[in-house]
């Protein structure tokens, strides 16, 4: 990595996004890294080397990176931290950056599609209301208008959704 | 009591014996759980790339319960987790409110602040209270023990659960568990991830995620694993076999919902409580309500 090739903004791109305000507050101690059950699987997997690369300015690298769709997002850097970095929420943010720069996963789309086509993530057609019925369960239904009113301007599907 | 029920996505669709017996419970006890059939998604699956967007899909159902007046209460941990923290974020940010109300303009709903947002386990404990399902206990399930799950979504971020239980320190399923007579293990692995947050992005990984817990609660002998959350129960329950697989482990572990164990308690059938759905079969637990 060379120093030239870093952008010293994207540290600050990042605290204003959204959830990413406590990265600059990081001091390194490594203590998300300690306790993240991903990196425990996958020691590729590094949120204090995430951190770092940002606070660096290393732009392309972090946002281009598979491992940034790893986190499971189960809170539990956020709450060891002692520096109130937040890591589930700034990686939120990074993530939201690279979805920006057109880096989101091929699931993300499949996501907004259904969500524009059903208002929810699994369909609820005839079979499942027949299904919920027999269990005396009342029907539930769809508004897909609604999530294409809202995922319209969306990141998630560049206009696929709607 | 009342309350507006927020199914989502998973629960019913895929989860029917959670959703079954979480109402035969609520009446029970005397908790009226309104439907609304317009509920849909919560956001949560938007967050990773559009925040935004997940937030104003939060905002719309949170406009609906709005309108109905009555706290939301949600089945899933991960719905739950996302509709409180959008709830959060919509009464301190201005900006990001304002943003919001745009977006929901078009649909004719609007955020008002106040809404009350629960996960039902949680609703139990501080709204219908311990006591209350302690009366309703008519057949004490004492000879068997449960290895509770808490997930994450359901105690953090720990700003959205202080004040109720600690993340860190989790005291809440047992309590519940034990209002049932039966006796919650203590274990381990007793707060780690299942792993679902990651099961589209890389099978294996979340596999290895859930493994550790279901290695040591097949060691332990453990009645049942008792979660809460559709995710985990599609880790724990539904990749369980395929884990054992992967793991080249010896695996085997019933999973059940809290529901279902409450509702055991308070005098339900097994097939009035869903258990036929469920794919692990709790076989000790079932002998004893043949």
């Amino acid at each position: 990595m060379r120093l030239n090739d870093c952008d010293p903004e994207f540290k600050h791109e990042i605290a204003a996004t959204p959830g990413g305000a406590g990265i600059k507050a990081c001091f390194a101690c490594a203590g998300c890294s300690a306790r993240c059950p991903v990196g425990g699987q996958r020691p590729d997997y590094d949120p204090r080397r995430i951190i770092r690369l940002a606070l660096m300015g290393a732009r392309e690298q972090v946002l281009a990176s598979p491992l940034i769709w790893l986190c499971s997002s189960c809170y539990t850097c956020q709450e060891v931290c002692p520096q109130g970095v937040n890591f589930t929420e700034v990686l939120t943010a990074i993530k939201n950056l690279a979805a920006k720069a057109g880096q989101a996963p091929p699931s993300s789309k499949v996501i907004a599609r259904q969500l524009a086509a059903h208002g929810r993530l699994l369909e609820v057609g005839e079979f499942e209301n027949e299904k919920r019925a027999e269990l005396g369960l009342p029907p539930v239904g769809e508004c897909p208008g609604d999530y294409q009113a809202i995922l319209g301007r969306s990141d998630a599907g560049e206009g696929e959704a709607a | 009591m009342r309350a507006s029920l927020f199914l989502g996505c998973t629960v019913p669709v895929r989860n029917l014996n959670y959703e079954v017996s979480a109402r035969k419970v609520a009446a029970a006890l005397g908790l009226e759980l309104v439907d609304n059939p317009e509920y849909g998604c919560c956001g949560y699956p938007l967050k990773a790339v559009d925040q935004e967007t997940a937030l104003a899909v939060a905002a719309r159902a949170l406009a609906q319960a709005g309108r109905s007046g009555l706290p939301l209460v949600a089945l899933c941990s991960a719905c739950a987790g996302t509709l409180m923290e959008a709830a959060h974020v919509l009464e301190h940010d201005p900006e990001r409110l304002a943003q919001v109300q745009e977006r929901l303009a078009p649909l004719g709903l609007a955020y008002r602040p106040g809404v009350k947002v629960r996960h039902f386990a949680r609703f139990l404990l501080e709204e219908v209270g311990i006591e209350r399902i302690r009366e309703k206990v008519v057949r004490p399930l004492t000879e068997f023990t449960f290895a509770p799950h808490y997930g994450c979504h359901f105690l953090k971020p720990g700003q959205l659960s202080r004040g109720f239980d600690d993340p860190e320190n989790p005291t809440s399923l047992a309590r519940l568990i034990e209002a049932s007579g039966a006796r919650s293990l203590d274990y381990h692995a007793l707060k780690d991830c299942c792993g679902g947050g990651v099961l589209g992005a890389d099978e294996d990984l979340a596999g290895r995620l859930a493994g550790g817990k279901l290695i040591e609660l097949t060691r332990a002998g453990v009645t049942a694993m008792v979660v809460i959350c559709p995710f985990c129960n599609v880790m724990f329950e539904g990749q369980q076999k395929a884990v054992a697989k992967k793991l080249e482990a010896d695996i085997k572990v019933p999973v059940v919902y809290l529901t279902q164990v409450l509702g055991l308690a308070m005098g339900m059938s097994p097939d009035e409580l869903g258990f036929k759905m469920n794919r692990v079969k709790a076989k000790e637990l079932l002998a004893a309500f043949k």
